[in-house]
């Protein structure tokens, strides 16, 4: 009870720079230091998503891009497992495989979507590709390294056991490329939000965080700007903070151990 | 007829671009329902020796060869590593549940086997407890249990008694008897223990190191319960003593 590192704890402590950069803020906007049609203030930006009409169409795009990021996320996120399982399993699939997936990684994300637009038309298919790509490479990166890393005295404990091959899947291979996939799960899930907007803001039309910023900044509403980035980075916190979660409730042998 | 034969098998692991020599000329026929205890050194090869038989590892001289089974069929062959290789993400129970996977047995029947042979190495309370959450010992008797689950016709044993205190070991030793003689199984144990080996075992194969081979085998030609501090034991246990340093 009286444990002062608790107590400590308790007094969110990476609130203070965030509050401090508020206050001073907000003292230069009162003080007129910022000023001209830009310039907004702490305070617009905390009511607009609730009292202005243009403001408050954030829920919904923040709800469209959501949506979008776990199917188009579930999709890739899928595909790079399965894919990246067969090439940390099986040598064929990985000569066959591993060498055009880590040469097609070195594109940079969005260097993509000009391809995909023209393959997939200026539209929904196109932003859900776009996230399952940025999902895929994490995933099937983190599952092929967690596969090939599982412990080779347990590989021939699987041997003498006689297990078969969908029981060495299900529990010798997936639970020994848990923990990286769980790392590459976290970096997937972000690599996908940001994917996700990141379609949006190019592609601009349809619902979405980032078609909402974007149209935001085409009619110079600086206050919805800023509050479609503070959605975007809660949006980013939220979905890692629901990874680790989930990902703490599916491994209880690990858990208990802390 | 054999339950299996190693005729002229050697073996060397390359270490440093080297060729190294591990095992040299190993002949050994075991019978149907034979127990065969190995004594030896450390590093003379004992581990590299059951590796070979169970198929871990083919690259060797010589052949080993199987009596009148399918060795396609490795649920046949059971084995207990000198570590336990439990997987550690699953429960005891789920642990020994493994050795059922290539059978047809129902799930009820996997829960009566699982409880029975946890039962025998005396982790019935343990049965939901994860590895690290057991002592050495324990895990290593969880490996036990998992071995004897397959019920195997062949048994190869890597030290499995290493972990246990005097009394434990004694009563397991007399587990693995009752078995054997209950269920006609072929059992390959490797001890450091030779009173051990001399208490199970029908014949003693004591190895010597550098490379490993068979220097002495000893007929233990007793019957059944043994009785440990029977002088005739002490006798051969003077003799394998006797080769071993
Ligand atoms: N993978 C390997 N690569 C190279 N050398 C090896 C390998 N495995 C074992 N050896 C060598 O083979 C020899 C025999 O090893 P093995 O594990 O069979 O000994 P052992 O008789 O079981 O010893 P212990 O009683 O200590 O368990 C040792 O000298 C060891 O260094
Ligand atoms: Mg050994």
């Amino acid at each position: 009870m009286a444990d002062p590192t608790l107590r400590a704890a308790r007094f969110p402590r990476g609130a203070v720079l965030p509050l401090v950069a508020a206050l001073i803020w907000s003292a230069a906007s009162a003080a007129g230091i910022l000023s001209g049609p830009m310039a907004v203030s702490p305070l617009e930006v905390v009511v607009t998503p609730f009292v202005d009409p243009s403001g408050r169409e954030l829920w919904m795009a923040l709800l469209a891009s959501i949506a979008r990021v776990l199917s188009g996320g579930i999709l890739g996120g899928l595909i790079g497992l399965v894919l990246g399982y067969l090439a940390g399993m099986y040598k064929t699939a990985a000569l066959g495989l591993a060498p055009t997936v880590h040469t097609v990684r070195q594109v940079a994300l969005f260097a993509w979507i000009p391809l995909l637009t023209a393959w997939f038309g200026n539209g929904e298919s196109t932003k859900l590709v776009f996230t399952a790509l940025s999902t895929f490479f994490p995933l099937f990166l983190a599952t092929e390294q967690g596969v090939k890393q599982a412990p080779s005295p347990l590989i021939e404990a699987a041997h003498t056991l006689g297990l078969r091959r969908w029981t060495r899947v299900r529990k010798l291979y997936l639970p020994a490329a848990l923990p990286s996939i769980y790392v590459g799960l976290q970096i997937a899930v972000l690599s996908a939000w940001i994917g996700t907007i990141g379609a949006e803001y190019a592609i601009g039309n349809g619902r979405g965080l980032g078609s909402y910023i974007a149209s935001a900044r085409d009619q110079f509403r600086m206050d919805i700007v800023i509050v479609g980035v503070f959605a975007l980075a809660g949006g980013g916190v939220a979905l890692s903070a629901a990874v680790r979660f989930i990902t703490a409730k599916i491994s209880p042998w690990s858990q208990e151990a802390r | 007829m054999n339950a299996f034969a190693i005729e002229h098998v050697s073996k060397s692991y390359i270490l440093e671009g080297a060729e190294r020599p591990v095992l040299k000329d190993i002949n050994l026929q075991v019978g149907h329902n034979e127990i065969v205890a190995i004594v030896g050194a450390s590093g003379c090869g004992k581990s590299t020796l059951l590796r070979l038989v169970v198929g871990l590892d083919a690259d060797y001289r010589g052949t080993i060869s199987w009596g009148n089974h399918d060795r396609t069929s490795a649920s046949k062959v059971g084995m207990v590593f000198q570590d336990h290789r439990l997987y550690p993400w699953l429960t005891v129970q789920g642990n020994v549940d493994l050795a059922f996977d290539n059978t047809r047995l129902s799930a009820a029947e996997r829960r009566d086997r699982t409880s029975h042979y946890l039962q025998l190495v005396g982790l019935a309370d343990y049965a939901k407890a994860y590895p690290r959450q057991l002592s050495g010992g324990m895990a290593q008797r969880a490996a036990i249990a998992r071995a004897l689950a397959q019920e195997p016709e062949v048994l190869l044993m890597d030290e499995p008694f290493g972990a246990l205190d005097s009394i434990l070991r004694m009563r397991l030793q007399d587990e693995l008897l009752s078995i054997w003689e209950k269920n006609k199984v072929s059992i390959i144990i490797v001890t450091h223990d030779v009173e051990e080996a001399l208490y199970l075992a029908d014949r003693v194969l004591v190895m010597e190191p550098n490379p490993g081979r068979i220097r002495d085998v000893v007929e233990v030609d007793l019957p059944r319960p043994r009785d440990r501090s029977d002088p005739a034991i002490a006798e051969l246990k003077r003799r394998c003593l006797a080769t071993l340093v």
